[in-house]
């Protein structure tokens, strides 16, 4: 019998609730540690503003498909189709704009909705065949891979339109040209960003504390407003002072808000990690389980046709090699960021910092000319310890 | 003749719960010693002390085999010295053939290359000897469930058994493979094996066995020697039913209403055997304010018929009428059964019931989360607020809202599934084996529980295999087996003997079939 009677001691609070906090701002510390380390060791090239918009941008496409990901590994699943399903995507998106002439908006919206067919296609015999996730995916990823060939005939095709270009390598535009060195729009967003960040975590904690909720401590919370707000105006200081912010960053920050929105306060965020936490339980709760694992791989497919366009526009030009090995970055990028992979647990800001470690260990190894091989034995490393320690931690 | 096999003054409690109380237990050379008592009556806890499932030292008493003082620390242990156990659940692996099953822990090789001739040819043997007529390359699955009865019987063969423990061997069988397999004890008696039979089944029982032992609450109230004694049936019934009454229940004062669920002509079927009916076409009704009882053995099709009412969780071709408060309900999806006003609370709390890794808000919550948001979002305030009050109202012991139901014990796990179902503001409540794996403190909350519910003007329908529980806390009880009522008692009127008489006079009848759908992960949770 494994039952336990837990009648736990009321430990003092604060430091429980460091503790328990630590766990969770765990991976936070580690991404801040490995770029404190390659800002040091590449003699401050990482956090030069050019290298970092840089790496914002050769990123962003991870990030993106992390966000999805995250939701699918939290039902259960998993998807290995989505490089194949974001190169496939940006070959269509080529055709389309380069052969076809049809307008930018257009061909975009027909992408996404490309993306969402895909999803669904696959999340069908997931959710109501019940195949595993892992056979149809694979699937979808040979499929797809074949299909973005035929679609090219096995050549490269661009440019893209301008306009097109845009989405990746543009910047949000200048409201107030000649105002400095510094892009001043930028700096403004970023100073109201932070301030709309502390005012929403003032008034949530104000709100639990008029209902008579325990809140974290008060030093606790200024110390945590005081960093978040910092982190971020730094990092637009940054960014702004060489081109302003990228038009990417803006979609990747909004959707980032968004899925964490979604995961974190509404039903169907709520329910999904229900199907994931014990889907039989869920199923007997009256949630509905098929029809979430069918949309989770819906919103798979949106994502990775927009991270296909995303990646297709940066390299304007859509190749059969696009969307190689992306699975693999955005799989571990959720792994490393806490997810597990019995699903039910994970977190969108766990998946975005475990895409950054990601990125950020590309970016600080290719600057100290570390060859391709050992970066990728270095990653492979980084991986398994991260999860390790994650269940190391679990288990305790 | 000389005992074989000696327990002596053996205890063993589950945290608080006293599971067996000094059971002293004798088995002869070449004898059948029956094991009869109801369901949690410590039958299986007997078994799983003898084959070293429970260590020596997690029980109090000895074990004297062959003369000698026995302390097993696995199954190992015991199964070399010839004990050999055949679990109700049969542990054959079903797409390896009969000769891969056999021989799977211990098969003939040479260098760790496994002879395939000789596993082929013993395998032919031992299948003679259970007078089984199949190819020892037949795959498991495809063999009915009397025959792989037999395949596991000619494993503990295999393993040169000297005693062979059966955990309800007939409780899946049909008339003829029982007849079969009870031919085979007769036989091996005469080749000096003895056997334990764990049975329901009086009939079988009486003719077969040497000697019968009655466990009760733990202990043991009667041994009957056959051979010098003539078997009564009614002094058996009267020793695994007559107990005192341990348990105390809350006083209730019922005030029933009108019918608030009514079920009509009410048929289900296998969804893996889709030409077995499993509910056979019942009527059913609770009223406002009552709590009835369903009583029956495993098996019997209780969990079948909450779980088919409850949106179409389990079950084919499901067919009836359910009114809910006079008017026909739609029943057709659990989130539609749950919006007509019924609830199920699960027997099986960790599998079916909690998500064991989330905390106990998101638990309350799970199934009402309407009712805690606006437009799709959660009111993170509103939800905590509703969680914190019913962890007050049920008393659930957990350090904060916040804590993992995995960490809480059966108990509070089980007033948290209560809480989910409660939010819901259901009309009316299943509640499959609500105190199963409790402990006794924690199944007396769970009863005034009850109590609160059917004052509140819910009707609530309780399925439990402890007649004591039914008889102290329903006001009616409904006797379920193969799939139909076959007695309905008032609460004045019920007695245990009655209820055990109105279940054995039909599994006599009919052969109690086993269900082997539903999935019982938690096991005997005794």
């Amino acid at each position: 019998m494994t039952d336990k009677t837990v009648s736990l001691p009321e430990s003092p609070r604060h430091s429980g609730f460091i503790k328990n906090n630590l766990r969770n701002y765990g991976m936070l510390l580690s991404l801040l540690a490995i770029m404190l380390f390659f800002e040091i060791v590449t003699d401050g090239t990482l956090l030069q503003p050019l290298n970092l918009t840089n790496l914002v941008l050769q990123n962003s496409y991870i990030v993106i498909m992390a966000l999805g990901m995250l939701l699918v590994i939290v039902t259960g699943h998993i998807d290995l189709s989505v490089g194949s399903v974001a190169g496939f995507v940006g070959a269509v998106a080529a055709v389309l704009m380069v052969r076809y002439h049809v307008g930018y908006p257009i061909a975009f919206v027909a992408c996404l909705l490309l993306g969402g067919a895909i999803g669904a296609a696959q999340g069908y015999w997931v959710a109501y065949f019940k195949i595993p996730s892992f056979i149809v995916t694979l699937a979808g990823m040979l499929v797809f891979k074949g299909l973005a060939l035929a679609v090219l005939q096995g050549q490269s095709l661009g440019p893209f339109p301008s306009t097109f270009q845009k989405l990746s390598s543009g910047f949000i535009p200048e409201l107030f040209p000649g105002a400095g060195t510094h892009y001043p729009t930028s700096l403004l967003i970023g100073v109201v960003l932070a301030f709309v960040l502390v005012l929403a975590s003032a008034r949530s904690r104000a709100r639990e504390q008029a209902h008579g909720i325990e809140v974290e401590p008060y030093a606790f919370f200024i110390v945590k407003s005081v960093a978040l707000a910092g982190a971020v105006l730094y990092f637009t200081y940054l960014i702004a002072s060489h081109r302003g912010l990228p038009n990417v960053l803006v979609i990747m920050t909004a959707l980032i808000a968004l899925y964490g929105f979604v995961t974190r306060r509404t039903v169907v965020g709520r329910q999904i990690y229900a199907v994931g936490g014990n889907a039989k339980a869920a199923k007997l709760s009256g949630v509905k389980t098929e029809r979430l694992t069918f949309l989770t791989f819906v919103n798979m497919g949106v994502l990775a046709a927009l991270a296909g366009l995303v990646f297709a526009a940066r390299l304007n030009t859509a190749t059969p090699k696009a969307g190689l090995g992306f699975e693999l970055d955005v799989i571990a990028a959720c792994f490393i960021g806490g997810a597990s992979a019995y699903g039910g647990v994970g977190r969108v800001g766990g998946a975005v910092v475990g895409a950054m470690i990601m990125g950020v260990m590309n970016n600080g190894m290719s600057i100290l000319g570390i060859g391709i091989d050992y970066q990728q034995v270095i990653k492979g490393l980084v991986l398994l310890g991260a999860v390790c320690i994650d269940v190391y931690n679990q288990r305790r | 003749m000389t005992a074989m096999l000696e327990m002596r003054g053996v205890s063993k409690s589950f945290a608080g719960v006293q599971a067996l109380r000094d059971v002293s237990f004798t088995v002869e050379a070449g004898q059948i010693h029956a094991l009869v008592g109801e369901n949690g009556a410590g039958k299986s806890t007997l078994m799983k002390v003898l084959s070293g499932v429970y260590p020596a030292g997690s029980y109090d008493g000895s074990i004297v085999f062959d003369g000698e003082e026995r302390r097993f620390r696995d199954i190992n242990g015991s199964e070399a010295l010839g004990i050999i156990i055949i679990h109700q659940e049969l542990a054959l692996i079903p797409l390896m053939s009969i000769a891969e099953n056999i021989f799977l822990s211990h098969p003939p090789s040479r260098f760790g290359v496994i002879d395939r001739h000789a596993v082929h040819r013993r395998t032919a043997e031992l299948l003679a000897q259970v007078g089984l007529r199949e190819s020892p390359d037949t795959l498991i699955t495809d063999l009915g469930v009397g025959k792989q009865q037999l395949v596991e019987i000619a494993k503990a063969l295999s393993k040169r058994v000297r005693l062979l423990i059966l955990d309800e061997p007939t409780a899946s069988l049909n008339e003829a493979d029982s007849a079969t397999l009870l031919e085979r004890l007769l036989a091996f008696r005469e080749q000096g094996i003895a056997s334990i039979l764990i049975s329901h089944k009086l009939n079988e029982v009486a003719r077969v066995a040497d000697r019968i032992t009655v466990l009760r609450d733990g202990r043991t109230v009667d041994s009957i020697d056959c051979r010098t004694e003539r078997i009564e049936e009614d002094r058996i019934i009267r020793s695994m039913v007559d107990r005192d009454l341990a348990h105390r229940f809350p006083e209730r004062s019922a005030e029933i209403g009108e019918p608030v669920m009514s079920v009509e002509n009410w048929s289900v079927y296998h969804p893996l055997h889709p030409e077995r009916q499993v509910i056979k076409n019942v009527d059913f009704n609770v009223r406002r304010g009552e709590v009835v009882g369903i009583a029956g053995l495993m098996g019997a099709g209780r969990t079948e018929f909450a779980m088919s009412l409850f949106g179409r969780a389990w079950g084919y071709n499901i067919s009836g009428k359910v009114r809910l408060d006079g008017d026909e309900a739609d029943l057709s999806s659990v989130p539609a059964a749950i919006a007509a006003g019924l609830a199920y609370v699960t027997e099986d709390r960790k599998q079916l019931g909690l998500i064991l890794a989330a905390d106990v808000r998101k638990n309350v919550t799970v199934a009402s989360l309407r009712k805690v948001s606006e437009r799709g979002v959660i009111d993170d305030v509103v939800e905590l607020k509703a969680a914190s009050d019913y962890r007050t109202r049920m008393r659930i012991r957990c350090s904060d809202v916040y804590q993992a139901t995995g960490d809480l014990s059966g108990g509070n796990q089980q007033k948290v599934v209560l809480s989910k179902w409660l939010m819901t503001d259901p009309k009316v409540l299943l509640l499959d084996e609500p105190t199963r794996g409790i402990d006794v403190g924690a199944k007396y909350e769970i009863y005034s529980i009850i109590n609160e519910l059917a004052e509140a003007g819910r009707g609530v329908v309780v399925i439990s295999s402890e007649m004591p529980e039914l008889l102290g806390i329903c006001d009616r009880i409904c006797v379920m087996n193969d799939g139909a009522f076959v007695g309905e008692f008032d609460k004045d009127d019920a007695t245990q003997e009655k209820i055990m008489r109105a279940i054995m006079r039909n599994v006599r009848m009919s052969g109690n079939r086993a269900d082997d759908g539903v999935a019982r992960a938690g096991g005997e949770a005794r």
